[in-house]
């Protein structure tokens, strides 16, 4: 690609909208009744993290295989077996999820070798992770059918990327899962990635991945910023 | 029927005399234009009657415009099928259908160059489905590409393209967007002269990489390339087309509508009234009959999800031609909209 800066964002759009769209409607008859399992993890997740200051062990090691196995989920489900068939480049999304999956596994069984007490993460931090793992559990879900698309086209928690990305961005600012920046690299790159594709379908959704992964981000930064200022305090 | 001098704007063919009777009388300008268009249509192959059966069809709009292939005389309708973004429709089965259908208008109409390449999904599948469907209408042209930066597996991707369409051989295979051309070109030549391809060629989209283009089109020994061009990306106009003739080499024109923003560009001012001097119905006729009118052009190959819309495309196939005077003011006019 040697003249790589002559090519926009559409020149990358494989696919037009309404196929896009009916991706997930098809997905989603498919699956059925796959969304009310979903449904039910989505509110376990809250129910884990609501409230609480301090995540104990045993709620982290849950919350780490809920989301491992949706990873998995929708790597395999999602991606490679629907995805693929209207963008090539969803094979090596797959990968990505399926990386995502594996990480978030090794945190989970890193759970078990550890013996330090879970830490109280920041209150501004855990009211961002709060509010983006709302967002991704229970709005993003009903804004395809506020933007006008049918119940059909929903995107689940657990079953489709986008809300699995975002929620993974927001769990991972609330609970103290280690080595945490690792973990939120994949779902940062996906959200700069559906939100590109979405920009290039005109969708006027396109802001969601994309304003979910900037907060994220950014709280993320402070808060590692803050933790470094406190341990150069402690360290003097 | 070929396109020669009875065919532009103005002229005594059938299709004229048809118009010119709805138009009730000659005007001086298009009188001047069919003298032009004369002039123009010296320099092309004459017309002639069209090789392939549904093409040579006539209907009450007169003979459907075909261009011959320049290395081979084969004639093809000037209006294709492309299947960019709109064939990609995945397994949904509604999708498949209505592609289906599209192709069916688009043989209807006397259509028969459908273009696709690996790089467009699930495009090949889709055409194939609608192929088989159709019961693999004997005037296809099959028209495909390479898209591999590794050498070693283009020849299986080429046999996957193959199986995809459902067809015994492709007619057409071109080194999509020059992808290591140096690599896959003496391949498909080796095809095509083992008698299982029939054309060989390059494609360049949004006038990249014209240089290399230039350069293969002087030293290759191909039969097609495949360059974007509409009223208004003109680039190639000046080296490229020009070229194309003197090597004889076929030109097929993609982003005739630059993946529809150029018609919504249009669709705010309305059909100008010389529109029905070369019997256009729409500006999408008209934007078509623009690119498929230069002397260098063996084809357009819009893209179409929608069966209104590609008999209007291959509406373009028929009627009257622009001539070069035609041509500047289409161009210029749609500038300035």
């Amino acid at each position: 690609m040697s003249e790589w800066w002559t090519y926009t964002l559409s020149d990358f759009l494989l696919f037009s909208p309404r196929t896009y769209y009916r991706l997930f409607e098809i997905y989603n008859v498919a699956i059925w009744p796959a969304q009310i399992v979903a449904f039910a993890l989505a509110l376990v997740l809250l129910a884990l993290v609501w409230r609480r200051r301090v995540v104990g062990r045993p709620a982290i090691l849950a919350i780490l295989a809920i989301l491992t196995v949706c990873w998995l989920w929708v790597a395999v489900v999602f991606l490679a077996h629907r995805y693929a068939t209207i963008n090539w480049a969803a094979v090596y999304f797959a990968w990505g999820f399926g990386l995502q999956s594996v990480l978030l596994l090794i945190s989970c069984l890193g759970l078990f070798r550890t013996e330090r007490a879970p830490e109280a993460q920041s209150l501004p931090g855990r009211r961002a992770g709060m509010a983006i793992l709302l967002f991704a559990l229970l709005v993003e879900p009903f804004a395809g059918v506020l933007f006008g698309r049918g119940w059909m086209a929903t995107e689940i928690f657990g079953l489709a990327p986008d809300p699995t990305a975002i929620a993974t961005l927001g769990i991972l600012l609330v609970a103290p899962v280690r080595r945490r920046g690792y973990r939120m690299v994949i779902p940062l790159i996906w959200c700069a990635i559906s939100g590109a594709t979405l920009l290039a379908m005109k969708s006027p959704d396109a802001w969601v991945p994309i304003g979910a992964a900037a907060l994220a981000g950014e709280e993320a930064f402070r808060q590692s910023r803050a933790l470094r200022r406190i341990r150069e305090t402690a360290a003097s | 029927m070929g396109i020669g001098a009875g065919m532009f704007v103005g002229s005594g063919s059938e299709a004229g005399e048809k118009s010119m009777r709805q138009n009730d009388a000659l005007t001086r300008r298009s009188f001047l234009a069919s003298c032009a268009a004369v002039a123009a249509a010296t320099a092309l192959r004459p017309s002639a009657a069209s090789a392939s059966g549904p093409a040579k069809t006539a209907t009450p709009r007169g003979a459907l415009l075909t261009r011959p292939i320049p290395s081979s005389g084969e004639d093809l309708p000037v209006v294709g099928l492309g299947s960019w973004i709109t064939f990609n429709v995945g397994d949904d089965p509604a999708g498949r259908d209505a592609c289906a259908e599209v192709m069916r208008a688009f043989f209807h109409e006397g259509g028969r160059l459908i273009d696709s390449s690996p790089m467009y999904g699930s495009s090949q599948e889709v055409i194939g489905y609608g192929l088989h469907k159709l019961g693999l209408p004997s005037q296809l042209f099959s028209s495909d590409k390479v898209w591999t930066s590794s050498a070693g597996s283009g020849a299986a991707q080429v046999e996957e393209t193959r199986r995809h369409w459902g067809v015994t051989r492709l007619d057409l295979l071109e080194v999509h967007n020059l992808t290591a051309w140096e690599e896959h070109l003496p391949s498909l030549f080796a095809m095509k002269k083992a008698g299982r391809l029939r054309y060989v060629g390059v494609t360049t989209s949004e006038g990249r990489r014209h240089d290399e283009l230039e350069s293969i089109m002087r030293t290759q020994p191909i039969d097609f390339i495949q360059v974007s061009y509409n009223a208004l990306d003109r680039d190639v106009e000046e080296r490229i087309l020009p070229l194309a003739r003197d090597r004889r080499i076929g030109v097929i024109c993609n982003r005739p509508f630059r993946r529809g923003e150029l018609i919504r560009r249009v669709e705010r001012a309305p059909l100008p009234s010389w529109a029905g001097e070369i019997d256009c119905r729409s500006w999408a006729q008209v934007l078509l009959k623009f690119i498929v009118s230069h002397p260098a052009v063996v084809c357009a190959i819009p893209a179409t999800s929608r069966v209104d819309h590609v008999r209007e495309n291959v509406g373009a196939s028929y009627g009257r031609l622009p001539d070069e005077s035609l041509r500047r003011r289409i161009a210029v006019h749609v500038e300035k909209i």
